[in-house]
């Protein structure tokens, strides 16, 4: 690994760790914020990055995983049994969704993950019996981590810091194993994935399933978080917020989630300078982006790899051209 | 029985307008496989092009006209340019993206621009109210009707029966052999998103009246359009019409005998059922995935 | 008398008024290397796409080592034993070459759950290794395999089919547009294969489809020729090339 690959994880880390105690509650509310959306992201990367699935309904997960929880706590039952619970919810929920998968293509099926986050959000939004309705529910508390209060933001802030990182070391190790490979393939040519025995239909939707899974943990920390939950950041424009992270962080690279959630989350806040235009530099951005980077922003080291490459072999044939003596040359000896 | 009469009827124009927006969806897919995310907002804008050339002293037709010069050049030309040919070799995602963050973009740049609220805007045809054998209907709904109507016809004819519609529909078909029979295919897919910029003007001029012109008419606009298109079939242009015009009626059918909470429900499950069971759409085809 | 490796039993597939295949019945011995040729729309590819499970035929049976296959997925058929190559490339662009040979196979070790504990190869990586040498591609083994020139790219295609030891491998056009100092390199590989044993002690058979006369020739033990969807003759290549029918209908002079 390069020199100065080093020093970036590292000073990454130092962050991580460091910088929250510096920074008031609202500065390390928002990184607790942005690592939510981080482990969410991950699940959705895993779906459409790596197992190029469409999926445009990956906020119904966010909100099954936040309810889940909200609802078990509500009636006296701990985080702790709450937030399995949750996973598996969404675990049964999303090999239900990824069951269309198997019978539609592209872009049909993003639009059957469209409708099935707008269904999910309709009957958050309408059983106010189960819900609460449009007025959410509140007084979500905060669990308590083996007699340690997680009440106060900094120790919240880490509790969500270590399940993001045994999160993504799960997911790293998935990755690895042949199921990564079996992904990929079903990503890039599922043709010739079946003809070589590999089971797409299982694949698939176990790339659904896990993937919902990662939402709905994040779900689970949201709702403690915020302590107060409504429908409105598990509608439609949260999943299509939730694939711009995906696709502008890379989709299919590990750490692509971490710097997509960055830009969704942190850009906005970072933007409010400019005060009522803020989203509309933040709209403007991601278009550009997209047409800069279309593979995402952590396309950028294989871009430039290219683009050496390229120069070297132009300079070789340049250089190799030179090296043959011209005609004229030829014919005057 | 009456009551029911009306509904359909009023589900109808207002389904016809949906139509429009879907229309002009489903041809920028077929012609160039772009996902227009940002549909909902190329109503919202020439609407707000309408509005700002009528403060300007402009009748409304004039502004309209106008309206539609600059949104052939904006919403076709220059986004056909600028965003849809750079991305098309990359695949869905990133064009899906970018028109999410176009969508973005448009919407909060009304907002911040011109204005948060929502603002009236003059009816087209007038507001009498018919009654035929007990049934009550609005002359908008049946302007509104009769004009939708009249533009998809128009736009099929178009395709179907002249020169340049039928190199479109090829261009459509089979790019590669488009080209080589000569057809100029990139100016048959900027006519394409040229169509869709007239269409989406078309549809704000006869839905803002009902619906106010707001930054964020185009949301609710945009998903009813694609559920119309997929309803309707997403490879046939003549399921646009039958897409939105279902969408419409089972929407006021929904608000009236189910709850108004569900309205947005109804299309919503058609558009699974129809997904589950026949995905290629009422009118669609199936796409065959070659080996 | 050895019992066939693949038999195929009066197979039939129309597609509307059409008969692409019209009762096609054909033996395939273990270890033998079976061409099929014949002029185009005479129903190669749709009777290999029914015996590769893509299709699904209207009448007939596929035997496999003496049981029914008929009408599996092309999975299934996968796990039995029946590996295939692509006339199109299919290979996967966006991972190396190494990881398309080691995905080629891995389905065949172990079970879903017990692979999301396996090592990342599956303990593949020496096989890839071994046909990476055998295939010459071992220059660009860590590139991304759309990388790759198309011809380096075939190789590829090819090589996957063989990572699993099928008994049985249908190659469709492997030669389609290569380029022609390529074309010997295929033969050679194709017949070191065949003469392989493989870990069971038994030899794969092949069924290929070609255009490429000479390489058909040069290649097969044994050679069907399909015309309009029946099979005008089977027999070996001097049989073949000595059949008036044959070149009446096909050959030409």
């Amino acid at each position: 690994m390069k020199l100065i690959t080093k020093l970036g994880i590292f000073a990454f880390v130092v962050l991580l760790l460091a910088a929250p105690p510096t920074l008031k509650s609202y500065g390390i509310y928002l990184f607790t914020y942005w690592l939510i959306y981080v482990i969410a992201t991950m699940g959705l990367n895993l779906t459409v990055g790596y197992a190029g699935q469409k999926s445009l309904g990956h906020a119904a997960f966010f909100g099954i995983g936040a309810y889940t929880v909200a609802i078990m706590m509500q009636a006296g039952i701990s985080f702790w049994l709450a937030l399995p619970t949750a996973m598996l919810g969404c675990f049964v929920v999303g090999l239900i969704l990824g069951f269309p998968a198997l019978r539609v293509q592209a872009i049909y099926l993003a639009f059957a993950t469209l409708g099935f986050n707008t269904a999910v959000w309709l009957v958050l939004r309408n059983e106010e019996w189960l819900t609460g309705g449009t007025f959410g529910i509140n007084g979500i508390a905060r669990p308590n981590f083996f007699g340690l209060a997680l009440d106060d933001a900094l120790p919240y802030y880490y509790f969500v810091l270590v399940v993001t990182v045994i999160m993504a070391g799960l997911l790293w190790g998935l990755l690895a194993s042949p199921w990564g490979k079996a992904f990929k393939a079903l990503r890039d040519n599922p043709i010739r994935a079946e003809s070589l025995g590999i089971n797409i239909q299982a694949y698939t939707l176990l790339s659904f399933a896990i993937g919902a899974v990662y939402a709905g943990v994040a779900g689970a920390l949201f709702a403690s978080l915020v302590q107060f939950i409504e429908p409105a950041p598990f509608a439609v424009h949260a999943s299509i917020l939730m694939y711009l992270m995906v696709v502008v962080g890379g989709p299919g690279y590990f750490f692509g989630p971490v710097v997509g959630a960055a830009v969704g989350v942190l850009l906005p806040e970072w933007l409010r300078f400019a005060q009522a235009w803020y989203m509309f530099v933040f709209g403007s951005a991601v278009v550009l982006l997209m047409l800069w980077l279309p593979d995402g922003l952590l396309s950028i080291p294989e871009r430039l790899r290219a683009k050496r490459l390229a120069r070297e072999a132009s300079a070789a044939r340049a250089a190799a051209a030179a090296a043959v003596p011209t005609q004229a040359q030829q014919g005057a000896q | 029985m009456t009551d029911f009469l009306q509904l359909l009827f009023s589900g109808a124009a207002t389904g016809s307008i949906y139509a429009l927006a879907a229309l002009g969806f489903t041809l920028l897919w077929q012609a160039s496989g772009t996902i227009n995310f940002a549909q909902g907002e190329f109503v919202m804008l020439p609407a707000f092009m309408m509005l700002g050339g009528m403060a300007m002293g402009l009748p409304l037709p004039v502004a309209f006209i106008a309206t539609c010069v600059v949104a052939v050049f904006v919403l076709g030309w220059a986004f056909k340019r600028g965003i849809a040919d750079p991305l098309f070799k990359y695949g869905m995602m990133p064009i899906v993206v970018a028109t999410i963050g176009l969508a973005i973009a448009m919407r909060n740049g009304v907002r911040a621009g011109y204005s948060a609220e929502a603002h009236p805007f003059p009816y087209l045809f007038g507001e009498k109210l018919f009654n035929i054998a007990g049934v009550t209907i609005t002359s908008g709904d049946v302007g509104t009707l009769v004009m939708a109507l009249a533009l998809v016809l128009a736009t099929q004819g178009f395709l179907q029966k002249t020169v340049t519609g039928r190199a479109m529909q090829a261009v459509a078909q089979n790019t590669e052999s488009a080209t080589v029979l000569g057809i100029n295919v990139p100016r048959m897919i900027f006519y394409t998103f040229a169509i869709n910029a007239l269409l989406a003007c078309a549809a704000a001029l006869l839905v803002t009246p009902v619906y106010l012109a707001k930054f964020d008419m185009g949301e609710s606009l945009g998903n009813k359009a694609f559920f119309a298109a997929i309803i309707g079939g997403f490879n046939n242009s003549r399921g646009a019409l039958l897409g939105g015009v279902i969408v419409g009626v089972a929407e006021n059918l929904a608000a009236a005998y189910i709850s108004p909470a569900y309205k947005d429900a109804v299309a919503l499950v058609l558009f699974m059922v129809v997904i589950l069971f026949k995905p290629q759409g009422l009118m669609g085809f199936k796409e065959v995935r070659k080996v | 008398m050895t019992a066939p490796l693949l038999k195929v039993t009066d197979l039939q597939k129309s597609y509307g008024a059409i008969r692409a295949v019209a009762g096609v019945s054909f033996e395939v011995m273990p270890g033998e290397i079976f061409g099929v040729i014949g002029p185009n729309g005479s129903g190669k590819t749709t009777m290999f796409n029914s015996v590769l499970g893509q299709i699904t035929p209207e009448a007939g049976s596929i035997e496999l080592n003496g049981r029914d296959i008929t009408g599996l997925n092309p999975r299934q058929l996968n796990q039995r034993g029946v590996g295939r190559t692509f006339q199109t490339l299919q290979v996967f662009g966006k991972m190396t070459v190494r990881d398309n040979l080691i995905v080629a196979a891995q389905e065949h070790h172990g079970s879903m759950f017990s692979r999301m504990f396996a090592p990342g190869d599956s303990g593949l990586g020496g096989k890839a290794d071994a046909l990476i040498d055998q295939f010459h591609i071992k220059h660009v083994a860590h590139k991304k395999a759309g990388e790759l020139s198309y011809g380096q790219q075939k190789l590829v295609d090819i090589a996957m089919a063989f990572m699993s030891d099928p008994d049985l491998v249908l190659l469709d056009e492997p030669c389609a547009g290569v380029n022609p100092s390529l074309v010997g390199g295929i033969s050679s590989l194709l017949k070191e294969l065949n003469g392989k044993q493989k870990a069971n002690g038994k030899a794969s058979s092949f069924i290929v489809i070609e255009h490429n006369m000479d390489f058909v020739m040069d290649l097969c033990h044994r050679i069907m020729v399909m015309v309009e969807g029946q099979v005008m003759a089977i027999g070996t290549p001097d049989e073949i090339r000595a059949n008036k029918q044959v070149l009446d209908a096909y050959l030409g002079n």
